[in-house]
């Protein structure tokens, strides 16, 4: 198991509008219970929240750092605004801790100063991750929908290149982003009067079909899975492909467990079926899946001999 | 002619020259595969077939745009590559691209032609803009659907390249490029595959008892119509769902509603729109020739400084119903 | 298949029975000639059909007492007439008025359109229904005035005469 005991784990940043109360006390939470070798911080979805947890960033960093983890800043998925494009040119001026770009306006900032290039940054291919590393990138997250022979060819490329390879393995898959905020809409509001009304739903606000089938999750201008990606039993497969660091997303859930799952199945401390059965006691009703990883529907859930 | 260009669709041979005769300063096409992002069953063209329509448009003074805006999955990069080529040595005027690959690929190995930025690389700042001109020496953007006018306007003034703009048809509401609604219930990709809801996943039943019509996809309902609603595409963005606090369902992110700016086309000019973009390579003939013709007339009529008058195209839009989506009010949001 | 209509669609008659019988065998000459001239002048839009060359089309135009059976195969081609209560399993059916589909044939009105107004109805694989309408709507010309030309002035009257004669209640018009 040399290949996977060495497989960072990172938790990624939370996509959702949790208060700053609810993110201190995660945050110190994951610092001293969480087996993540990373942590991503920042807000990604939506820039009215932003300054809402700005004030706390320099003591979450420097209380996840003091615990050994590697901080990382992420940026908006989406600039547009005056006030975006500035959160934007800030974050690309710092030099640490790194930061991770995840929209082209960052990467025109950054130069080809190191960055890490994130989910939203559509990095589908070697040509893409090639011309990447090239300008400055130092790691790559893969887009979520990434099919496992893609991964593969993506993945061996980058490591040649000496790029880190990441993959969201666990949480709900980010399907979309619009200008419009759907929340809002869902209250009769508009993006300019929302009141932050995304609050109310720490774990995305769920969308069903009218015959009742739970589909989509909303959070802000973003749409979600429903169900949780889950690329647990698939963990060692992905990290003999050369995928370097494995991204969990905060959900709410127990997310020092949902990392304990992870790291018990990459050093070999217990059987994936056991992971898997205390990942999915976890998760509650919340359905998993790895439709995407099997080139499938996203929402599915191909039960595969795992391999060991 | 170098404001206020018409830009239009063709899905197959006979819409292009439909579109070239109606009056089309340059008409967007792609390959029947995966390269673009209008991958449907029976459309699109052959090598052959685009051969035909580069001699036919320039033989009549139309350009030829061919869209590569999808994003080569990993280890199958050589099609878009392949398609490049083909579309170089066929004279196309321009590929519009979104993957930074298939970019460089192209400003590398077919410099003489133009790159134009594709909607699905989401480009919706002046910085962003900006990395795509100076890198790939793109010299034309294609904005997304979500700005305003006045937002347009400071673009322009801050970017080296053309700005190109949605004016009428499918009114897209995620970013696009950004999106994998439809791989999440049919497996098949918007951004690598070139599909949104596929027709193969597409399934309309009827209740024959009250009428009312289902639109599923990948077996989920995205929408159910009473008898005497009007319908629009089966795509999830468009349909109809429940929330805890909305049991009674709703369009969760849009109406069916389909873009017309019609009214705006001068506004836009003011702005420094280079040119405008008819959506649509899935539609008719009769859907190409109506609107070609209304735009190329009212064009026509605000250069010559007369007042347009612009036809009601709305019998053509999705539900019969039109907006003029975010350029006309940042509420839209 | 049933013989409901959409709140939108007119009533239709039966299209069983003896008269649909009598009706379907009369026209069904006229129709495999039809059909294999356009075949012939048009070769290139079976390869837009691609595998759907096989499927079992039923096109249903609401107000006849027939109904329509396509099978698109350029090897073997199927045009007939059929009454409603001998259908074959059909992979896909296409629902409307008459003089609508005929439009719809010729590129006239926008396919997309009367869908959204509710005056075409599908049922059964949408692919193969997409596939039919963007291998017709690649064809240049009016399949059927070609149609009707194959019948001299007597087949143009016939359309002239059916035109005029839907004109005043037709669809959302493409132009």
């Amino acid at each position: 198991m040399a290949v996977t005991d060495m497989t960072k784990l990172t938790l990624g940043p939370i996509a959702y509008h949790w208060s700053g109360e609810e993110r201190r006390d995660f945050y110190a939470r994951i610092a001293d219970e969480a087996p993540v070798d990373e942590v991503y911080l920042g807000e990604v979805i939506c820039s009215k929240r932003a300054p809402f947890h700005e004030a706390d960033l320099p003591d979450t960093i420097e209380r996840l750092e003091r615990a050994g983890k590697t901080v990382i800043v992420s940026s908006l998925a989406e600039v547009m605004l005056a006030r975006e494009r500035k959160a934007t040119a800030d974050l690309a001026e710092m030099d640490s801790p790194e930061i991770e770009l995840n929209n082209a306006a960052g990467l025109f900032a950054r130069g080809k100063r190191p960055h890490r290039v994130g989910p939203f940054l559509n990095a589908y291919n070697e040509a893409t991750i090639a011309w990447m590393a090239g300008q400055g990138a130092t790691h790559v997250t893969l887009p979520a929908e990434l099919p496992r022979a893609a991964i593969a060819v993506a993945a061996g490329a980058a490591r040649d290149l000496g790029l880190g390879v990441e993959l969201q393995v666990f949480g709900r898959a980010p399907l979309a982003v619009s200008a419009r905020c759907y929340h809002a809409r869902a209250h009769g509001r508009t993006k300019d009067n929302c009141q932050f009304v995304c609050e109310q739903d720490p774990d995305g606000m769920p969308l069903a079909t009218r015959d009742d089938h739970p589909i989509l999750r909303v959070n802000g201008i973003q749409t979600q899975s429903e169900s949780y990606v889950d690329l647990l039993p698939e963990a060692g497969e992905i990290s003999a492909m050369g995928v370097t660091h494995l991204r969990l997303m905060p959900q709410a859930v127990d997310m020092v467990e949902v990392a304990w799952a992870f790291r018990d199945v990459l050093d070999g401390a217990c059987t994936v079926a056991d992971a898997d059965a205390r990942l999915r006691a976890l998760c509650g009703a919340t359905g998993l899946s790895n439709g995407f990883y099997f080139g499938t529907a996203g929402y599915r859930r191909i039960e595969a001999a795992a391999p060991a | 002619m170098s404001l206020a260009e018409l830009i239009c669709p063709a899905g197959t041979p006979a819409a292009l020259r439909t579109a070239v005769d109606a009056g089309a300063d340059a008409v967007y096409c792609g390959f029947q595969d995966a390269t673009n992002a209008r991958n449907f069953p029976g459309l699109n063209f052959t090598p052959e077939e685009l051969e035909e329509a580069v001699a036919y448009a320039h033989a009549r003074g139309a350009k030829v745009l061919l869209a590569l805006n999808t994003y080569p999955p990993a280890g199958k990069v050589d099609l878009w590559r392949q398609a490049a080529d083909s579309g170089a040595r066929f004279g196309v005027d321009a590929f519009i691209v979104a993957d930074m690959g298939v970019a460089d690929y192209i400003a590398r190995n077919h410099p003489g032609v133009r790159l134009h930025l594709s909607v699905q690389a989401a480009a919706s700042s002046p910085e962003a803009i900006r990395y795509y001109a100076q890198h790939f020496g793109v010299k034309r953007v294609v904005l997304p659907r979500i700005l305003t006018i006045p937002e347009i306007r400071k673009i322009r003034q801050e970017i080296p390249c053309e700005i190109e703009t949605f004016i009428f048809g499918n009114h897209g509401l995620m970013v696009e490029g950004r999106c994998s609604l439809t791989n999440y219930l049919t497996g098949q990709s918007t951004n690598m595959d070139g599909v949104c809801s596929p027709a193969s996943e597409v399934e309309y039943i009827r209740d024959e008892a009250t009428g009312t019509m289902s639109s599923c996809l990948g077996g989920f309902t995205i929408d159910r119509f009473g008898p005497e609603e009007k319908a629009g595409y089966p795509t999830i963005c468009k349909g109809r769902y429940t929330a805890p606090h909305r049991p009674e369902g709703y369009y969760a992110f849009e109406e069916p509603v389909s873009l017309n700016l019609s009214r705006l086309l001068p506004d836009l000019i003011g702005a420094g729109v280079h040119a405008f973009k008819i959506e649509g390579r899935q539609r008719s003939k009769a859907y190409v020739r109506s609107v070609v013709s209304a735009f190329r007339r009212a064009v026509d009529d605000i250069r010559a400084g007369r007042a347009a008058n612009i036809e009601d195209l709305v019998a053509l839009t999705e539900g019969q119903k039109q907006t003029q989506g975010a350029f006309e009010t940042k509420k839209w949001r | 298949m049933t013989v409901e209509h959409g709140a939108t669609l007119p009533p239709r008659p039966p299209g069983a029975g003896a008269l649909a019988r009598l009706a379907s065998s009369m026209a069904q000459p006229i129709l495999g000639r039809i059909a294999r001239r356009v075949a012939a002048r048009h070769a290139s839009l079976f390869a837009r059909l691609g595998a759907h060359q096989n499927t079992d089309y039923v096109i249903d135009p609401v107000e006849l007492p027939f109904a329509l059976h396509l099978r698109p195969d350029p090897q073997a081609l199927l045009f007939r007439a059929v009454p409603r209560d001998a259908l074959p399993a059909a992979g896909a059916t296409i629902r409307g008025r008459f003089l609508m589909l005929l439009e719809l044939l010729d590129a006239e009105v926008d396919g997309d359109a009367a869908f959204f107004s509710r005056d075409l109805e599908i049922t059964g694989d949408t692919e193969a229904v997409v596939r039919l309408r963007n291998a017709l709507d690649d064809v240049d010309g009016s399949i059927a005035e070609e149609a009707a030309a194959m019948f001299g002035p007597p087949g143009r009257a016939i359309l002239g005469h059916l035109r005029r004669k839907y004109s005043d209640d037709a669809m959302p018009r493409g132009e």
